[in-house]
């Protein structure tokens, strides 16, 4: 923990991300503590290596793919920013009740926005759907060397027969709501922040 | 310039002479005159009163102060298995022993998402966050103005650590350590009779304890009657290069290591010609065969000191203990597992090597306030019946992790520097493949 890492953090700064986002004043000053300890070349972005060098995260099957979630198209470094936008998607949803968030439009941690996030984790090429190859992909990253060809083949095709309500053989956005819609999302897809 | 010289040398005679009377004759016969007590009196006055001011301070202005020790996020501890069960549990179709859901990816990502804010390990190697500042300015992490007096006693501290403290610290550990090239070499030269032994003995304890007046250390042992006895082995956590002077404060050991060169080196060669240490070629240590034998020959021999390793092969910063590597278990021989705890409050003991070079190191440690800690005896343990070396290992690290209050991680840390294991990975991708095609996979 840097004993400069707080001071760098601007108070201007502070109060757009708490808009933006809906974190509190004490959430973004600890998020920015943890963003500059991975922050290991001290140039005030992350890049992959950064994420990699966390042991639990290099453990997880999708480890690749969430960490891909944070850098926009292209793009190798992502600030605290941007950092700080991804991880908004996990805000508990209870939490805009207390703080009052004032953005136009829906809250990055509203139910769609991180249904969102989980349909973009499967869908690489961002064409709005989820075709068997990228389904595939994301089985294969899951089950490892564990499971044939053929049965994971079976399975996805499975997976899409089930889903697919209008025969395109993908798994549009739409679909895929329908069915994670007795999904708990909103729990299961947010963080307890403890302060 | 000569007048300067004139009045230079008498002070510098008397600054010696008291040196040597009030701190190193003492320290070298483990009589203690009460100076450092008094030390240590003050400073805990001092930095109480420096609290109370931030406290009241940040209740007049409602700044949320957080306690470190406090996580960021408050994770479940439920396994793979019954999240993705859960997940399952609403699925429109009746549900049998494995399948697929496009909702299992929820699963992982919010434990991915969640180690990206808090992990276990990262922590683990950096110095540890202080609940109060400490009047020290490396680890003020929200530099505000509190108040004037505030900053004048740090001022004051500031002056008192550099200019008094350190000329005093380093003047002791030169002398320690000279003593110790001189006096080992002097005993090296008598010939085998029992005395040997015991001189020998007594060199190494009174520089250890030259140099631990050398960084104010005040250390409390627990348990004296669990002390390592020769042809055992004791094992520690690893915080730092300085636990080998906590430790061999009370009692000899003999030491375990890579052959150095440098200064390091002078040291070794000295000692080991005192009494037997094991010191091993960089390439003698790739030769795991080599190496437990040669600790095993030591052992055995009942007249040797106790050999002491830090199993973790790292330096942790105190807050846990991490994988204990098998190769000290499989020797054979008594455990003796010993706790080493410092009070982070009075000067943070935890070596960051990635960070600061050796020689930096040793001169942040001189211009702490103090190194305060607990040194926990525990009882000897031996290898049972039916446990394998992992299992024996992972069974001391839980006594020594419960008794210094430290977390007890299975991680290596030699994650440190070095990559993760694929297999960890595998295993949780093998886990999950269990929850797709049920029980009978072909594995």
């Amino acid at each position: 923990m840097g004993s400069r890492a707080s001071s760098l953090l601007r108070e201007e700064d502070i109060e757009e991300i708490k808009k933006e986002t809906g974190f509190s004043h004490s959430q973004i000053t600890r998020l920015y503590s943890r963003f500059h300890s991975l922050d290991k070349g001290e140039n005030g972005a992350l890049s992959r290596e950064d994420f990699q060098r966390i042991p639990e995260l290099a453990i997880n099957p999708l480890g690749d793919r969430i960490i891909n979630a944070f850098f926009p198209e292209g793009e190798d470094q992502v600030n605290f920013r941007g950092f700080m936008r991804t991880l908004a998607h996990f805000r508990p949803v209870e939490d805009n009740e207390k703080n009052k968030v004032l953005t136009p439009g829906e809250p990055l941690n509203s139910r769609t926005n991180k249904l969102l996030f989980a349909f973009r984790l499967y869908d690489l090429d961002r064409d709005d759907k989820i075709s068997r190859d990228e389904l595939l992909q994301v089985l294969r990253m899951m089950v490892g060397v564990n499971i044939s060809d053929e049965q994971l083949g079976s399975i996805a095709d499975r997976t899409i027969q089930e889903a697919d309500t209008n025969g395109d053989m993908c798994i549009s956005f739409n679909e895929f709501t329908k069915v994670l819609e007795k999904v708990d999302v909103e729990q299961k897809m947010s963080i307890r922040f403890l302060h | 310039m000569e007048g300067f010289w004139a009045a230079f040398f008498p002070v510098l005679r008397i600054w010696f002479t008291c040196v040597v009377v009030l701190i190193m004759l003492p320290a070298m016969f483990g009589i203690s005159l009460g100076i450092t007590e008094t030390y240590m009196k003050l400073l805990i006055k001092s930095l109480e009163w420096a609290t109370h001011r931030i406290q009241r301070a940040s209740r007049a202005e409602e700044i949320l102060k957080h306690s470190a020790s406090n996580g960021l996020i408050q994770r479940d501890n439920s396994s793979l298995e019954q999240e993705i069960e859960e997940l399952r549990r609403n699925r429109p179709k009746s549900a049998e022993r494995g399948d697929f859901t496009l909702s299992d990816v929820l699963y992982f990502t919010k434990t991915g998402i969640e180690s990206i804010v808090e992990d276990d390990v990262t922590q683990r190697f950096t110095s540890e966050e202080l609940v109060s500042w400490n009047l020290l300015t490396r680890t003020n992490n929200n530099f505000q103005y509190i108040s004037l007096r505030l900053t004048v006693l740090w001022g004051v501290g500031l002056v008192v650590r550099y200019s008094i403290l350190l000329p005093l610290r380093i003047t002791l550990t030169a002398i320690g350590l000279s003593w110790l090239v001189i006096g080992t070499t002097m005993v090296g030269f008598l010939p085998n009779f029992r005395v040997k032994g015991w001189l020998s003995e007594l060199v190494h304890v009174m520089c250890y304890r030259i140099c631990a007046r050398g960084l104010s250390a005040t250390i409390h042992y627990h348990n004296k009657k669990n002390r390592p006895k020769r042809g055992g082995i004791c094992v520690a956590n690893h915080t730092s290069p300085i636990d080998v002077v906590i430790l061999a404060n009370d009692g000899c050991y003999a030491m375990v290591g890579q052959v150095h060169g440098g200064l390091m080196g002078v040291l070794q060669r000295a000692m080991e010609r005192s009494c037997p240490h094991i010191w091993f070629e960089r390439a003698e240590m790739r030769d795991r065969h080599l190496v437990t034998q040669r600790l095993r020959d030591h052992v055995n021999d009942k007249t040797k000191l106790p050999i002491l390793i830090f199993p973790e092969g790292t330096c942790i910063n105190n807050t846990s203990v991490m994988m204990f590597k098998k190769g000290s278990f499989e020797i054979g021989g008594t455990i003796y597992p010993v706790a080493i705890k410092y009070d982070p409050q009075f000067g943070d003991a935890f070596w960051n090597s990635s960070k600061y070079s050796m020689v930096s190191y040793l001169l942040r440690m001189m211009t702490s306030w103090a190194i305060v800690c607990n040194v926990w005896y525990l009882p000897p343990m031996t290898q049972q019946e039916g446990e394998d070396a992992v299992q024996f290992a992972n069974r001391v690290k839980s006594t020594i992790a419960q008794q210094g209050g430290l977390v007890d991680l299975a991680w290596d840390g030699g994650l440190k520097r070095a990559k993760v294991k694929d297999s960890l990975k595998e295993q949780q991708q093998k886990k999950y493949s269990h929850m797709v095609v049920g029980d009978d996979s072909s594995d």
